[in-house]
């Protein structure tokens, strides 16, 4: 069972993330370096990277508009903190909202807003052009992602995070519903516009969304996609994998373990796949993804009603 | 005494950040005003206990805010809203309706004699909200459902300058469409 910690929850949950992007970003930096047969210290790099970015100074753009560039950057980051409030860590929560889908879904929406707002703000062709890359995928990937969700809370028939996990004391949802859980993993992937999504953010606009970052500005936002990454693998546990469900080990460090093995399956996939542009993308999410999750919705109803 | 301090935050809130609305000399800007104009409501429907319509609404402002963007670029005086601009014009005209509006409305608050209920509070009212709302009228909500999704379906069709014949052919027989932007599934 799920239940709620105290006040010192909200204070913990921000280490544990960062420590959970700490470790992504050490695992990628090294399957970056050994594609490369770059050295084996690629494992520090990251960590070389941020206090770079700490120290740089920022740079101007001319016409700037700051509140809504800055501005962005943090709403990218409360979001990937605020998502995480309804996740479960074996049976604590920080927060234990009878409405906890819904919940994770609003705030991992307030990305689209943010990557446009960065991409707007910095009075930059290249920023605008990433922006509004990232609003065509977030009108491609949200749908499916929604009806992802709402086939887990149909399972459980709730909406609270811990009703999900409780309905899976038998058989994880995982079992009975590998499409809503394969589109969940995609949208988590399009959310954080990483891999095969990153068009937002691609090199052949120059960093797009981010191409004028710089600083503790840039450091936000890449801070704030990967706590998204995290917040979206860390969420997949709960609702498809058992939650801290599991043989001899606390259920705490079970919550973690299948936590990390989702996110260094999201992490390996960035170098296996390449990128997919908006437009197929789109296509496909419309005319495939959508009628799928659908089904898929209809199968777990069905079988919700006959037991 | 928390309750009335968050309410009077959402209120104050909210009315402050929709004059900006009209303040502000950026299209981007207005409609971020806006949005957390809407954030704030939605912090009062919160306090109300109704969990899922309050944070529904932040879901779907955000997401709608984001789509107008979309159109931001398209139609506004000044592409992609790089340049000052301002959201208000016809002033007289808008000043008279927004005051008669106004008026109305606050007339309605004192006039109409509202109903008064010694019932405690359900347990969950999200679902007494529904049931009142749809239980009785869910005729009224399906038609209302339906002629939504036509109207969208037959403006889409309207607006769209490119029919099935010039994407098939004048024979509709062509194996592809003939589009300018191809899709992902090769059809």
């Amino acid at each position: 069972m799920v239940e709620q910690l105290p006040f010192w929850g909200g204070l913990v949950l921000p280490v544990v993330l960062v420590s959970l992007v700490a470790a992504a970003a050490a695992w990628d930096s090294a399957l970056a370096s050994r594609a490369s047969g770059g050295p084996a210290s690629a494992l520090v790099a990251p960590f070389h990277a941020v206090a770079g970015l700490l120290v740089q100074q920022r740079r101007r753009t001319l016409a700037a508009d700051l509140l809504l560039w800055r501005g962005g950057a943090l709403a990218l980051v409360g979001a990937g903190v605020l998502a995480s409030l309804v996740t479960p860590l074996g049976r604590w929560v920080v927060a234990d909202f009878s409405i906890g889908i819904v919940w994770f879904n609003a705030m991992e929406v307030v990305a689209w807003a943010a990557v446009w707002l960065v991409g707007w703000g910095a009075n930059s062709a290249y920023g605008l052009i990433g922006g509004y890359r990232f609003v065509a995928l977030g009108l491609a990937y949200e749908l499916p992602h929604m009806f992802a969700l709402i086939t887990t809370a149909l399972g459980a028939e709730s909406l609270r995070v811990g009703d999900v996990v409780a309905a899976q004391d038998a058989v994880w949802f995982v079992v009975w519903m590998p499409v809503a859980f394969v589109v969940y993993l995609l949208s988590v992937l399009a959310m954080a516009f990483w891999g095969p999504f990153g068009q937002a953010v691609a090199a052949d606009l120059a960093g797009g969304a981010a191409a004028e970052l710089s600083g503790v500005d840039r450091l936000l936002f890449e801070a704030g996609r990967w706590l998204l990454l995290v917040s979206g693998a860390a969420f997949a546990v709960p609702l498809f994998l058992g939650g801290g469900s599991g043989p001899l080990l606390p259920d705490w460090l079970w919550s973690l373990l299948k936590t990390l093995a989702v996110l260094a399956s999201l992490v390996w996939v960035r170098r296996w796949v390449p990128t997919v542009r908006m437009e197929r993308y789109q296509e496909i999410a419309w005319i495939v993804l959508i009628p799928l999750t659908l089904l898929q919705a209809l199968v777990v109803a069905l079988v919700v009603l006959a037991r | 005494m928390w309750a009335q301090i968050a309410f009077w935050v959402c209120a104050v809130g909210s009315v402050v950040t929709g004059v900006a609305v009209f303040r502000v000399d950026s299209m981007a800007r207005a409609t971020f005003a806006l949005l957390a104009s809407f954030v704030f409501a939605a912090g009062t429907v919160l306090l109300l206990n109704l969990a899922y319509l309050g944070i529904l609404v932040v879901l779907m402002m955000i997401m709608e805010m984001v789509v107008m963007v979309v159109f931001m670029i398209m139609y506004m005086m000044n592409p992609a809203g790089l340049m000052p601009m301002t959201m208000v014009h016809n002033q007289k005209g808008s000043l008279a309706i927004a005051g008669g509006v106004f008026a109305a409305l606050v007339a309605g608050i004192f006039l109409i004699p509202w109903p008064t209920s010694g019932d405690p509070r359900p347990a969950d009212p999200t679902r007494a909200l529904g049931e009142a709302l749809m239980g009785s009228k869910m005729l009224v909500m399906m038609v209302l459902g339906l002629c939504l999704f036509a109207t969208m379906v037959a403006t889409v069709v309207l607006a769209t300058h490119r029919g099935r014949y010039d994407r098939y052919g004048d024979r509709l027989d062509a194996k592809h469409p003939d589009d300018p932007v191809r899709g992902g599934l090769n059809r």
